[in-house]
């Protein structure tokens, strides 16, 4: 359990101090690979949580693709590459009120709701040593949620016909 | 581990995802401030899902990761026609509401 | 896809347990399997619209879809045998509810438990369902009920919510199962002859075929989810037929009103199915829905609300007052269709809806209380209003389609006054004995009258045409209610639900429909079979008359003839072109131009249909009443028979008096339209009757009312109304009114309006301008700004709840 601590403790920090600087930094790129340590981080939270299959997924669709289209995002766009003292508006102050008010409160709401309630892992890795947690997930998505699947699936391809036609040049 | 590391780990993200959609001028940073708050839920999602001993929160995740590409592709083609109308992707310039 | 294949793996699984399943029980093949009856339909619409015009054969259409029918026939005629031998099991009225359910579940675990986990568990506690009525039951009296024959599959699932698809198969399903089959085998038959020369006989048969299947399919359906498929693609194969020789631009408008006039109901249809979908705790299953309606889980109101939508779709599908303007138009379509799906079975769904989902009806329209209620009221006003019209009518179709409006009329009255079991043995009666005046109307306009049905280009065809002419009189006799014929029994059965159960106005208006009913229908047959031939008289403008009414089979030769062509595959083109030159031929065989007698396709059908309509209301001979007792189920059980009892043939108060008004009517309408010969002689006097019968030829104005009032308020309502108040010389009032209000006006803008008013009304503007502009600062136009706002906005609100709850 400990083990576990300190590795969560140590993304936690890692995962914090990424995206304030990601919301704060001066340089677009940077930005973008301030949000890969984010994204990687959270799929590492995703395996501590004993969700092997969506943690790979997050890398495969959030690190592996996502992020590629954001950098194609800022350079099709002609962002200022380097550093750039123009990336933030006038409402610092206004936007920080809101989040710590809003950090507050949910921190709040949380506690008040959960306390200290454990987390039991041994149920989820036992399954994760033979691989049911993937297994499982599997049976799920394509029983119970087979036509949410289905539309999800159609949604998909609505927004790649809707991307492009958007972004295609007349 | 207790539940509650994750999910105030998930609300600093999300906090921080909500200060960066207000501060951000480039709509671009502005998209991936909203990928923080998505990935904020997700981690939300998944963790209840390991609190309740079964697998639908790991689907919804899933789901939602699905739906958060396929948002991230038009909101980026929308940026892109922005780009190509404005010559520039400043958000604060985008005021045709103001009343 | 691979919902497709969930599916099928459950089709594939329930077979083999309900194979497995058949040697311990004999649950009845045929009941266990009755869906083969719609599959089988669908197959034959696929074959005959993809296979038929590659088979070298003359009408290979025609005798595939009579193939696929006779099997079809031959399936529903050993499912009624089945069901009859079904061991009936007891079912012990509500003396104490939990021994009651212990019963069942004994008796399902014998009889229905066999296709297991298929199976629906929550539907065999239907059947131990707590009478809501336990008041006029007899209490602990045995009542034994065959269990109804339940299959379902898992269609597909989404969280918790399984939605099932599957067949429940009870007495009152196999006889609309039985009932269908023969009238559409009837149909296929005599349609073989009477579009034997229609180039597009191919589609016909295929819409025919689909038709069936759909039919087949909704009687049987276990859910309202799987009525509604049948029920749609009912309405889609209406369309189809009526508009089947869509040369004609008023058939394609027929089609379109019939299609579009019941998608008004429809709309009602979806939400009530939606509405019980939730009430009746996310199930789409009808027994349960009954139950809970019944036992009071679905409240009062919501069943009000539920039934009432249905009830929308009842009327536009079966015709009722006022949706009915769409099933006389309806009779575009070839003969034989309008006797299948315009008269004896698919206007009927709306019947069958009501009977299927009685629990929802009875407690909604709280049908226990007698008096009056929505459903008996659109009825008795259907009924009478539609007889009336079918006086004035002069195309003997339109006497037909008008006289199925009121008969529908008498249904949907008799189940509203808890008629239960007379009105669905009226639907039977009536689907025979109006298939068969249908169809022996379609053998005079085919071999009597030159393809028309005016009435007045008929006359004493009863020398021509004998067996028309028998067939005929059955049905009208049977129609008129005469003793011993079918409609006798069933018409007497709604009259004494009627009257036994309180709803005093719902018999009133069932007796004066029998008389009209017997009168209009003596002004028909008189008109069609007796005094002179009346053919000549228009000999001259044959060709021209074809042309102007374009109602039937062969008008469009010419057209046709040329389309064959087209439509004829690869090397088969000439047969098919052939063949249609072959029929103008036959056509051709009418050239003496004189009425006669059609082929044996022709009254084969009819005769069958003469012997159905003679013999049929035998079955609820008084005493045995074999016909209710095969197709009760535990809702009638629940309802009508725990408030009322069983219905009693009622001989004094309703059988003779009833009979007497129908003797009456056809008196009255002898003496008046043969013997003195008038039709609306006393009309052309003038005075009230002119105007009634200008009423009644302009069907209440019903259509006006729809094309021109409704949808014109809609195109131009200012215009329109002020035009038609001009017209009707109001002028002098609105001119009068006009200057007392410019009087008026004068006074009170000089002492109120100047004095008060204004200064409360600028205030009012003024602030209002100076708070928009306020507020106006804080639309910045930046979304990034919005998202602050709404963001803190809903910190503020998770505060409140974390502060107050």
């Amino acid at each position: 359990m400990l083990a576990q601590n300190i590795v969560f403790s140590l993304l936690a920090v890692s995962m914090g101090l990424s995206a304030l600087r990601m919301v704060t930094t001066k340089n677009v790129v940077h930005a973008a690979l301030y949000l890969v340590i984010v994204l990687a981080g959270i799929a590492a939270n995703y395996v501590l949580l004993a969700a092997e299959f969506v943690a790979v997924v997050q890398v495969l669709v959030y690190i592996g693709a996502i992020v590629v289209l954001f950098l194609f995002g800022i350079m099709l766009t002609r962002s200022r590459l380097g550093e750039d003292t123009d990336l933030d508006n006038d409402q610092r102050w206004v936007a920080a009120a809101v989040s710590v008010f809003l950090l507050g409160i949910l921190g709040i709401a949380l506690w008040r709701a959960f306390g200290r309630n454990p987390l039991d892992l041994t149920n989820s890795v036992a399954r994760g040593a033979s691989g049911e947690n993937t297994n499982r997930v599997a049976d799920s998505i394509f029983s119970d949620y087979l036509i949410a699947f289905e539309v999800a699936s159609v949604l998909l391809l609505a927004a790649l016909v809707g991307a492009v036609v958007v972004a295609r040049r007349e | 581990m207790v539940l509650n590391q994750f999910l105030f780990l998930s609300a600093l993200l999300f906090c921080i995802g909500v200060y960066g959609v207000i501060v951000r001028k480039n709509a671009v940073l502005v998209l991936m401030s909203i990928e923080l708050m998505v990935n904020a839920v997700n981690l939300n999602l998944v963790a209840f899902a390991l609190y309740n001993d079964n697998v639908i929160g790991q689907v919804f995740a899933l789901f939602a990761i699905a739906i958060a590409a396929a948002e991230v592709g038009v909101g980026l083609a929308i940026v892109l026609l922005i780009y190509r109308n404005r010559r520039n992707v400043d958000l604060g310039t985008l005021s045709e509401m103001k009343g | 896809m691979s919902v497709l294949a969930v599916f099928n793996t459950g089709v594939l699984s329930n077979a083999l347990a309900a194979e497995a399943a058949a040697d311990k029980v004999s649950d009845g093949f045929l009941l266990a399997n009755s869906w083969w009856l719609p599959v089988m339909s669908f197959v034959g619409f696929w074959a005959i619209l993809l296979l038929a015009k590659r088979i070298n054969v003359k009408n290979a259409a025609a005798y595939m879809g009579i193939a696929v029918i006779g099997v079809q026939f031959a399936f529903a005629a050993g499912a009624v045998v089945q069901w009859q031998q079904r061991t009936a099991v007891v079912v012990e009225h509500a003396e104490s509810q939990s021994a009651e359910g212990e019963a069942h579940s004994t008796a399902s675990d014998t009889t229905e438990a066999e296709t297991s986990d298929e199976t629906h568990a929550e539907s065999l506690g239907a059947i131990g369902a707590a009478s809501g009525f336990s008041l006029g039951s007899e209490e602990g009296e045995v009542v034994k009920l065959r269990p109804s024959v339940e299959r379902s599959v898992s269609w597909y699932r989404n969280g918790d919510t399984d939605i099932r698809i599957g067949t429940h198969v009870d007495g009152f399903a196999v006889a609309m199962l039985f009932v269908v089959a023969f009238i559409s085998l009837t149909v296929h038959v005599f349609s073989r002859e009477y579009l034997r020369t229609d180039s597009r006989i191919t589609h016909y048969f295929a819409a025919l075929s689909l038709f069936t299947g759909a039919m087949l399919w909704m009687v049987q359906s276990a859910t309202t989810l799987g009525v509604l498929f049948g029920w749609e693609l009912m309405g889609l194969c209406s369309f189809l037929l009526i508009g089947h020789w869509w040369e004609d631009r008023d058939n394609t408008d027929a089609a379109l009103k019939a299609f579009f006039t019941t998608r008004i109901g429809d709309i009602g249809l979806l939400i009530g199915i939606v509405i019980l979908f939730f009430a009746g705790g996310k199930t789409f299953d009808i027994a349960v829905i009954n139950e809970r309606a019944l036992n009071g889980e679905i409240r009062q109101w919501l069943c009000f609300v539920a039934a009432t939508c249905l009830f929308a779709g009842v009327i536009g599908k079966s015709a009722q007052f006022p949706l009915h303007t769409w099933l006389p138009d309806a009779m575009a379509g070839p003969t034989p269709a309008s006797a299948l799906i315009h008269a004896a079975t698919m206007v009927v769904a709306g019947v069958y809806l009501v009977a299927r989902l009685y629990g929802v009806f009875w407690s909604g329209f709280s049908i226990h209380a007698g008096g009056m209620n929505l459903g008996a009221l659109v009825g008795s006003i259907t009924l009478v209003m539609a007889a009336l019209l079918a006086f004035v009518q002069t195309d003997i179709k339109k006497v037909l389609a008008y006289s199925t409006v009121s008969q529908l009329g008498y249904m949907v009255m008799g189940l509203a006054v808890g008629g239960w079991a007379g009105a669905i043995f009226h639907l039977v009666t009536h689907a025979f004995f109006k298939a068969l005046l249908f169809q022996a109307s379609g053998s005079i306009a085919h071999s009597g009258s030159h393809h028309s049905f005016e009435m007045e280009r008929m006359g004493g065809l009863r020398k021509y045409m004998p067996v028309t002419f028998a067939t005929f009189t059955a049905g009208y006799l049977a129609l008129c209610g005469v003793f011993p014929m079918a409609g006798f029994w069933s018409k007497d059965e709604v009259l004494t639900a009627a009257k036994t159960n309180g709803y005093t106005w719902a018999f009133v208006a069932g007796s004066l429909g029998a008389f009209l009913t017997a009168c209009y229908m003596t002004r028909t047959y008189t008109k069609t079979f007796f005094g002179e031939n009346r053919l000549h008289l228009f000999h001259d403008d044959h060709d021209a008359q074809l042309v102007n009414t374009g109602h039937d089979a062969h008008t469009t030769h010419d057209v046709h003839v040329g389309h064959v062509g087209h439509e004829g595959a690869g090397g088969l083109e000439g047969a098919g072109g052939l063949e249609g030159a072959g029929g103008h031929e036959g056509a051709g065989g009418h050239d003496d131009h004189g009425p006669h007698e059609s082929n044996i396709w022709i009254t084969a059908p009819l005769a069958a249909l003469a012997v159905m309509s003679t013999v049929v209301g035998l079955l609820q001979w008084p005493k045995f009443y074999a016909f209710e007792h095969f197709i009760a189920n535990i809702t009638f059980e629940e309802t009508v028979i725990a408030r009322w009892g069983s219905p009693e043939f009622n001989l004094t108060g309703v059988a003779i008096p009833s009979s007497i008004l129908g003797l009456l009517g056809i008196a009255i309408g002898v003496v008046y339209f043969k013997v003195f010969n008038h039709d609306f002689g006393l009309v052309k006097r003038g005075g009230i009757f002119a105007l009634v019968h200008k009423v009644l030829k302009n069907k209440y104005y019903l259509d006006h009312l729809w094309t021109g009032v409704v949808i014109g308020f809609v195109k131009g309502p200012l215009a329109k109304a002020a035009y038609w108040f001009n017209q009707q010389g109001l002028d002098g009032a609105v001119d009068t009114a006009g200057r007392t209000s410019v009087g008026v006006s004068r006074w009170v803008y000089r002492f109120i309006d100047q004095g008060t008013v204004d200064m409360f009304a600028n205030g009012i503007g003024s602030t209002t301008n100076n708070l928009g502009s306020g507020l106006r600062k804080t639309q910045t136009g930046n979304v990034q700004n919005y998202a602050a706002i709404f963001i803190g906005a809903v910190g503020l609100a998770v505060l409140a709840i974390v502060l107050f709850i």
